[in-house]
């Protein structure tokens, strides 16, 4: 296996999240019923022309500009011309020869190593329909809802040298694209798709290997998943001797296999060709204004800021960044917890993750919000409660009972810190316990957690542990 | 009799309500119910628009009627009308109703226009004789056993017999201006841009623009008028201010450079039309016009040009009529290949097929270069050669078509000379400009001959001007085939 140098490229179409079309004013909510949002400039009815969106190209400016790529002052849409019956007009618009967006590069980590992969391109296209071959027996249906989508094509330079960096490459570009705006990321609803071209070659041989190209993978883990399974398939083809065929392939997340789809002689002839219905696409100081006007703080920049700022870890900081949603979540929370950033972190990083984690939920899905964190963490700062107690506090704000205060005044989960009232307490269980006194007193000093634990027990964990902690203290050891 | 009266006349006659619109909807309707002969429609609607009528009757017995109140029209069968069959010419489309007016066909009926029905014409605009149209060929008026020109071939038979006083036509190629030539009319074809193309069916895209076919250009004006302007839904639609086409009927010809296109003179041109053409322009002379001879050095290039970028953008543009979601669909097919193949089979006609075929061929990997790009630098260069004519004077002139309308079936089995028709016109088109066909005499058998006028980007006022004040001292334009008196 290390004789083989592994070579991928990804093509990933991200879905603009624009309100309509990107090429006609017909809105693009998913799951609405079929064929209800499909206009006569969707259904491809004869006479009618494409116009372009506006907001598609904005997005796309802004994903240029973010990935530090050219923004290509005059760019081309062709038209790719096939039959299929959820094409409707027989060819797809999609950029040919002059994209929008040319280079630009997404940069990561994955452990220590410093990735940068370079793009070729970005280009705006149309989505095609949908063909629903199950629901009416020998028939199929036509779904044109999707028909007219605005995709943006991002392509990338054969840069990736191991499925690990690939799925870490797809993690960056999703990061960005949310945190941009421009796609909603959705998995699921096929927001963002991915087709792998994929090849291998002896270590230090220059030339590339006989690509194949993977189509039809939908997640990150099925996208480590086709490759693995692509690149033992093709090393063994060649050490039996055999060459690799260069074709397109379907992966099978049922089977976890990929299987031929169509070879290099059957693939299709596109007769692409400048679409005379829409001319040059012209990029003016305008749109560029529009589109850096819409730039957020990009992933990199904020998580340097979060250390530099708030004082986190690298690592705490890479975590907070990775979604612009928890990165906003925890900005909005440190100013409920009155700046207190390293507590709101660790709430973030601990509970939080591991609550959102064991639900797959995302923060949108949950009722818990900044400010209700960051009164959880004021409400521990200022001791009106315990950290035991504060566990219990999150719970019920994760299950959507009320704000952190509310929490502990309904439960009367206040925290009992008075020195006259602890004092009495400890004094009824030295009388109880004289003998683990006693060993504290000769020596045995961790009995004392023993001694606390009883005055928690009878206080149903309200006293504050610190305080109980110092009064035995000044009893036993004086 | 209204008929032969033109539709700026009948403009006047309908506000001083001297006529009713429903009264010219049944006169109309009457003469195209006696000369189904000629084949103009596809589909007419008397009902339909008896009701327009009334409608317009109303608004011009109130104060202020919109331009065009109560005046009948004809569209050729390429724009899409709601409510009424829109074929292209084609058994593809013969059952197609269209849930969308075509942007002209809107504005027209906003400014008060009525649509008696739809014109016959070559199928999907292919042709130029009106006989590759699936429900056959349309007669012209001045003779039945002649062509009347095509595409639009029978919005001109309509309005040369006086079925209705003015149509709307369609030119890629001449489609508007070879018939009006053949038919004795006047035939604008607007700059490309200047009238939107959406809810037109489309052939050639980049080449496609519709315009009036009339008796006059004053009618030419009145109709452009309306039709012309931005329109959001074509972004290949110019958004220029639109003139008053009245206004610019009376402006000044005197001075105005008149350039012959000595490639449109050639030595082989029909003595008759060359005579009639030059007669025309000593009228332009005596108007104060100055002639002066210019050359479009690459004219010759134009046919082949047109015949690979026109199919390469056709073969596309129809690729959307495929039976799955709307027109013809095959009743056998075992599956989807089958399907558009059966489909496609059987409701195209065999020059639709020609040029899909031909177009399929110009872009296909490995003859892209040599075919459609070669065309588009020839494109560039055909335009530059008239962009470098018009710095040397105003319009240009030369006859509209070679011949005079040829006999029905006489080129159907040689599509090459059926082509060559378009020799004059069609370099216009790769270069979108303005043209105008003006009808300027008789060959010895009585057929009409039509001179063309082409003008700079956007200067249709020009055109019409110098059509309009040619048709103050001469009378070409009232002749009239024998059945109209």
């Amino acid at each position: 296996m290390n004789e083989w140098e592994i070579v991928i490229g990804l093509e990933v179409h991200v879905q603009l999240n624009t309100k309509s079309k990107i090429f006609s004013p017909t809105a693009t909510t998913y799951g609405a019923p079929a064929n209800t949002q499909a206009s006569a400039v969707d259904l491809a009815l004869p006479g009618v022309l494409p116009v372009i969106n506006r907001e598609a190209v904005v997005k796309a400016i802004c994903f240029g500009m973010a990935v530090g790529g050219t923004i290509e002052p005059h760019s081309i849409f062709a038209r790719k011309n096939y039959f299929y019956p959820d094409l409707p007009k027989g060819y797809q618009i999609s950029q040919f020869e002059l994209p929008i967006v040319s280079g630009g590069s997404i940069r990561f980590e994955v452990g220590d190593t410093h990735h940068d992969i370079r793009l070729v391109r970005a280009h705006l296209e149309e989505d095609a329909g949908k063909s629903v071959h199950d629901a009416f027996g020998r028939l199929s249906g036509i779904d044109l809802n999707r028909a007219g989508t605005p995709l943006l094509e991002v392509v990338t330079e054969p840069d990736m040298r191991s499925p690990a960096e690939a799925v870490a490459y797809l993690r960056t570009l999703h990061t960005l694209v949310r945190y941009l705006d421009i796609c909603d990321g959705n998995l699921q609803e096929g927001s963002f798709r991915c087709d792998a071209n994929v090849s291998i070659r002896p270590h230090g041989q220059t030339t590339l290997g006989t690509r194949t190209e993977l189509k039809n993978i939908n997640s990150f883990r099925f996208v480590e998943q086709a490759l693995d399974y692509e690149i033992d398939r093709q090393i063994a083809v060649v050490e039996n001797g055999g060459a690799i065929a260069q074709e397109t392939r379907l992966y099978d997340a049922d089977q976890g296999n990929t299987r031929p789809m169509r070879s290099k002689e059957e693939a299709h002839d596109y007769r692409y060709f400048p679409d005379p219905d829409l001319p040059p696409l012209l990029i003016g100081d305008d749109l560029l204004e529009e589109a850096r006007a819409a730039l957020p703080e990009l992933p990199d920049n904020r998580q340097a800021r979060f250390v530099s700022e708030y004082g986190l870890t690298v690592a705490e900081s890479r975590q907070l960044t990775r979604d612009r949603d928890l990165a906003d979540f925890f900005e909005s929370a440190v100013v409920a917890a009155a700046g207190d950033a390293s507590g709101v972190a660790n709430w973030m990083g601990g509970e939080m993750a591991a609550a959102l984690n064991r639900e797959q939920c995302s923060l949108e899905d949950v009722p818990i919000t900044p400010a209700m964190l960051g009164e959880l963490v004021v409400l521990i700062n200022n001791g009106t409660i315990s950290g035991r107690m504060a566990k219990t506090v999150f719970d019920a704000l994760w299950q959507g009972n009320g704000s952190a205060q509310e929490i502990v005044d309904l439960r009367g989960l206040t925290q009992i810190s008075d020195a006259d009232s602890l004092e009495k307490i400890v004094q009824a269980v030295l009388k109880q316990c004289p003998s683990q006194a006693a060993q504290y007193q000769a020596g045995e000093t961790k009995v004392l957690g023993f001694l606390v634990g009883q005055v928690m027990k009878m206080t149903e964990g309200k006293a504050n542990p610190q305080k109980v902690n110092e009064i035995f203290k000044r009893h036993l050891d004086g | 009799m209204p008929h032969r009266q033109s539709l700026s006349t009948l403009g006047q006659m309908l506000r001083r309500r001297e006529i009713g619109s429903e009264e010219l909807v049944h006169h109309f309707a009457d003469r195209i119910n006696k000369q189904q002969d000629l084949n103009a429609f596809i589909t007419v609607d008397t009902d339909y628009a008896l009701q327009q009528a009334r409608a317009a009757d109303q608004l011009l017995a109130g104060g202020n009627p919109p331009p065009l109140a109560g005046l009948p029209i004809a569209h050729k069968d390429i724009f899409c009308t709601q409510g009424m069959l829109t074929t292209c010419g084609s058994k593809m489309l013969g059952n197609f109703l269209s849930p969308y007016d075509a942007t002209v066909v809107r504005r027209l009926k906003d400014a008060g226009a009525v649509t008696l029905g739809k014109t016959n014409m070559d199928e999907f605009a292919m042709g130029s004789s009106n006989e590759t149209s699936h429900f056959g060929p349309v007669h012209n008026p001045w003779n039945r056993d002649r062509v009347p020109g095509g595409s639009s071939g029978g919005s001109a038979a309509a309005v040369a017999a006086r079925l209705v006083s003015a149509a709307t036509g369609t030119d890629t190629g001449g489609s508007i201006r070879q018939p009006a030539s053949f038919c004795g009319l006047t035939g604008l074809k607007p700059t490309y841009g200047r009238v939107s193309r959406y809810g037109m069916v489309a052939y050639a895209s980049s080449l496609d623009q519709g315009g009036p076919i009339t008796q006059t250009a004053e009618d030419a004006a009145l109709l452009l008028q309306t039709m012309a302007g931005f329109d959001a839904r074509d972004s290949t639609s110019l958004d220029a201010p639109v003139p008053d086409y009245a206004a610019s009927l009376k402006q000044n010809i005197e001075g105005l450079r008149i350039g012959l296109v000595s490639e449109f003179f050639d030595p082989s041109l029909d003595p008759e039309i060359n005579a009639h053409v030059r007669e025309a322009l000593g009228e332009l002379e005596k108007l104060g016009a100055k002639l002066i001879d210019v050359s479009l050095p690459n004219s010759a290039a134009g046919i082949p040009c047109y015949y690979v970028i026109a199919p390469a953008e056709a073969s596309s543009n129809l690729s959307r009529f495929d039976g799955v979601r709307y027109g013809h669909r095959s009743e056998s097919y075992a599956d989807l290949q089958a399907l558009y193949e059966n489909t496609r089979a059987e409701g195209f006609g065999a020059e639709v097929k020609r040029r899909i075929l031909v177009g399929t061929y110009a872009l296909s990997a490995g003859y892209y270069e040599a075919y459609y790009l070669k065309a588009q630098q020839i494109r560039r260069r055909i335009a530059d050669d008239f962009s470098q004519a018009l710095t040397e004077c105003d319009v240009l002139v030369g006859p509209t078509t070679p011949t005079t309308a040829f006999l029905l079936g006489e080129k159907t089995t040689d599509p090459v000379s059926m082509y060559l028709d378009d020799i004059f016109t069609i370099t216009v088109n790769l270069a979108g400009l303005p043209a105008l066909s003006l009808p300027v005499g008789f060959d010895p058998s009585g057929l009409p001959i039509g001179m063309q006028v082409i003008g700079n980007y956007l200067d249709e006022g020009t055109l019409l001007a110098i059509g309009h004040h040619f048709q103050e001292v001469t009378d070409w334009h009232l002749h009239a085939p024998g059945e109209v008196a």
